[in-house]
C-alpha cells in the first residue's frame, strides 16, 4: 500500500474509531438511531398541527438532514479530539499528504452519515405509515449517499473552523440548525423569504431532499439526475473550500503558534 | 439555613460558570431562535397566523427545557471530568443539596431562551406580545422553571452511575418536547401517548406560561407544577442516596 493510500484508509479508520468514544453503544445508539426518529416525529406533528405538509415530507426532510449530524460533528471533532489528546501538533508536523489525511478521515464519516439517514428514513416511514414505491428504494439510497458526501464537504469547512475555534461543538450545532431552517427540511423552500431560499440552494441537503421527495412521489432516477448532480457538485465545492481553508488555517496556526491553544 | 446558603452559593456559581460556556449559551439562546423561525414559517405557510404567539411561547419553553436537560446531563459528568465529584460526595451536606442548585441554575438560564424567543418573535417576525394575566405570568414563570429544574434533578440523579449521561440527555430533548406538546396541542397525539406527558413538568409549565400570556386560568397547572416538583425532589433524593452508596461501594464514582 502506498503511503498516501495508507494514510487515507488506515489513518481514516483509526481516527473514526477514536471519534465520539464509540467504545460503547451508549453514545452511538441515542445519538444516531433514536434522536433522528424523535426529530422526525416532532416535526411531523408540528406539520400536522399547522396543516402544512404530509408526513412523507417530514420523514424525508428530517431523515436526510440527520445525515449531516455525523458529517458535521465528526469532521469538527476530528481536529478537536487531536488537540484534546495533544496529537494535533504531531499530526500536522508529519509529512503526510494533507489531502489523504483529511479525505481519509471523511470516508467512514460519509458511510456513517448515509446509514443514519437511511435508518431514519426507514424507521420514520414505518412509524408514520409512509408508503414509498419499492422501485424508489435504490435511487433513494443513492440520493442518501450523495447527500452524505455533500454534507461531508461542508463538514470539512466546519473541521477547518475547528482549527481556529476551541469549542467546535458550537459551530457544528449552529450549522446543523441552519441546515434545518434553510434547506427546505421542514418548510417548503418557496415559503421562505427569497434570500433564505438563495442561501439554502447553495448548501448541501437542499437538492438531495428535493430529489428524494420527487423519487418518493414516483419520479424515476433519470428525472432527478440534475438534482443529484447539483447536490454532488455543491458538496464538491464545499469540500474544495474546506480543504483550502484547512491548509490556510494550518499554516496560520503554525505561524501564530496557536495550534494547541486556539 | 446551611442548605439555603449552599443553594444560593451553588446557584450563583453555576450560573456564572455556565454563562462562560459558549456551547451552553448557544443551547440556551440560538437553538430556540432556530425553533421559533421554523415554527413561524410553518405556521405562516399553513395559514394559521393567529397561533404565532402560541408557537413562540412553546419554542421559548423548549429553550428552557433544552438548557435544563443539557445542564442536568452535565451536572454530574462535569464534576466527574473536573475531578470534583468525589470532593462533593465526601463533603458533609447531602448530595442532593449540592445538586439541586446545579439543575435549578440551568433551568434559570432558560429565562434567556424565553426572553430571546419572544424578542425575536416580536422584532423579527412582528409577533404581537401581550400578557393577558401579567401577575399570573410573573408568578407562574418561576414556578414553571423550578419544576422543570427539579425534573432535571431527577434525571441527573440517575446519571451518577452513567458516564455517557450527556448523550442520553441530548436524546431526551425532542421526545419530551413531543409528548408534552410544547409546540402543538397534545390533542393530536395518539391516546396512549398523552398520559406520558401528564407526569412531565414541561406539559404543565408551558400551559402555565401560555395561559398567563394568552388567557385562561393557570391555577391548576401551577398546582401541578408544584406537585410534580415535590415528587421529583423526593424521588431524586432517594435515587441519589441509593446510587451514591452503590457507586462508592463499587468504587466507580470517578469512573462510572
Amino acid at each position: 500500500m502506498t503511503y498516501p493510500a495508507r494514510v487515507f484508509f488506515l489513518g481514516g479508520l483509526l481516527s473514526y474509531r477514536a471519534l465520539f468514544n464509540w467504545l460503547t453503544p451508549w453514545i452511538l445508539v441515542p445519538t444516531f438511531l433514536v434522536a433522528p426518529i424523535f426529530q422526525i416525529l416532532l416535526f411531523a406533528y408540528i406539520g400536522r398541527s399547522a396543516n402544512l405538509e404530509s408526513d412523507e415530507f417530514y420523514v424525508i426532510g428530517n431523515a436526510l438532514q440527520y445525515t449531516s449530524l455525523p458529517c458535521l460533528f465528526a469532521m469538527a471533532n476530528m481536529l478537536g479530539d487531536e488537540r484534546w489528546s495533544q496529537t494535533l501538533g504531531i499530526l500536522l508536523s508529519s509529512p503526510a499528504s494533507r489531502l489523504a489525511l483529511f479525505l481519509g478521515r471523511s470516508l467512514p464519516v460519509i458511510l456513517n452519515g448515509a446509514l443514519v439517514g437511511a435508518f431514519g428514513f426507514v424507521a420514520g416511514s414505518l412509524i408514520l405509515d409512509v408508503h414509498v414505491p419499492a422501485s424508489a428504494f435504490a435511487p433513494l439510497a443513492l440520493v442518501i449517499v450523495v447527500t452524505a458526501v455533500s454534507c461531508t464537504g461542508l463538514g470539512l469547512v466546519n473541521g477547518a473552523i475547528g482549527l481556529r475555534v476551541r469549542e467546535s461543538a458550537v459551530s457544528s450545532n449552529i450549522v446543523f440548525g441552519l441546515l434545518l431552517v434553510l434547506c427546505g427540511v421542514n418548510v417548503p423552500l418557496d415559503e421562505l423569504p427569497s434570500w433564505m431560499e438563495t442561501i439554502g440552494r447553495a448548501l448541501p441537503l437542499t437538492h438531495g431532499i428535493e430529489a428524494a421527495r420527487e423519487l418518493a412521489d414516483g419520479a424515476r432516477l433519470a428525472d432527478v439526475g440534475g438534482l443529484i448532480a447539483t447536490e454532488a457538485a455543491i458538496g464538491l465545492v464545499w469540500a474544495v473550500i474546506g480543504c483550502t481553508l484547512l491548509r490556510f488555517l494550518e499554516v496560520e496556526a503554525r505561524r501564530r503558534a496557536t495550534l494547541e491553544s486556539s | 439555613m446551611n442548605a439555603l446558603r449552599i443553594f444560593g452559593a451553588g446557584w450563583l456559581m453555576n450560573m456564572k460558570s455556565m454563562l462562560r460556556s459558549s456551547l451552553f449559551v448557544f443551547t440556551s439562546l440560538v437553538e430556540p431562535l432556530i425553533m421559533t423561525t421554523i415554527a413561524f414559517y410553518t405556521v405562516k405557510a399553513g395559514g394559521r397566523q393567529e397561533t404565532l404567539f402560541y408557537f413562540a411561547i412553546g419554542a421559548g419553553v423548549m429553550g428552557i427545557w433544552s438548557s435544563t436537560l443539557f445542564g442536568s446531563g452535565g451536572a454530574i459528568s462535569w464534576q466527574r471530568w473536573e475531578g470534583t465529584l468525589e470532593l462533593l460526595v465526601a463533603s458533609p451536606p447531602p448530595l442532593i443539596v449540592i445538586v439541586v442548585p446545579l439543575t435549578v441554575a440551568t433551568a434559570s438560564i432558560g429565562i434567556y431562551s424565553l426572553t430571546a424567543t419572544l424578542l425575536w418573535g416580536r422584532f423579527v417576525f412582528g409577533i404581537p406580545f401581550h400578557l393577558a394575566h401579567p401577575i399570573l405570568f410573573v408568578v407562574g414563570l418561576p414556578i414553571a422553571i423550578v419544576a422543570m429544574g427539579l425534573l432535571g434533578l431527577l434525571i441527573a440523579s440517575t446519571f451518577v452511575l452513567y458516564r455517557e449521561a450527556n448523550a442520553l440527555s441530548n436524546m431526551l430533548e425532542f421526545p419530551i418536547a413531543l409528548v408534552t406538546g410544547l409546540l402543538f396541542a397534545t390533542s393530536i397525539l395518539p391516546d396512549w401517548m398523552r398520559p406520558l406527558g401528564w407526569v412531565l413538568a414541561p406539559t404543565w409549565a408551558v400551559r402555565v406560561i401560555r395561559e398567563g400570556a394568552l388567557g385562561g386560568n393557570p391555577l391548576f397547572e401551577i398546582a401541578m407544577c408544584v406537585l410534580l416538583g415535590c415528587a421529583y425532589l423526593v424521588l431524586a433524593s432517594y435515587f441519589l442516596r441509593v446510587l451514591e452508596v452503590r457507586a462508592r461501594a463499587k468504587a466507580t464514582l470517578a469512573l462510572a
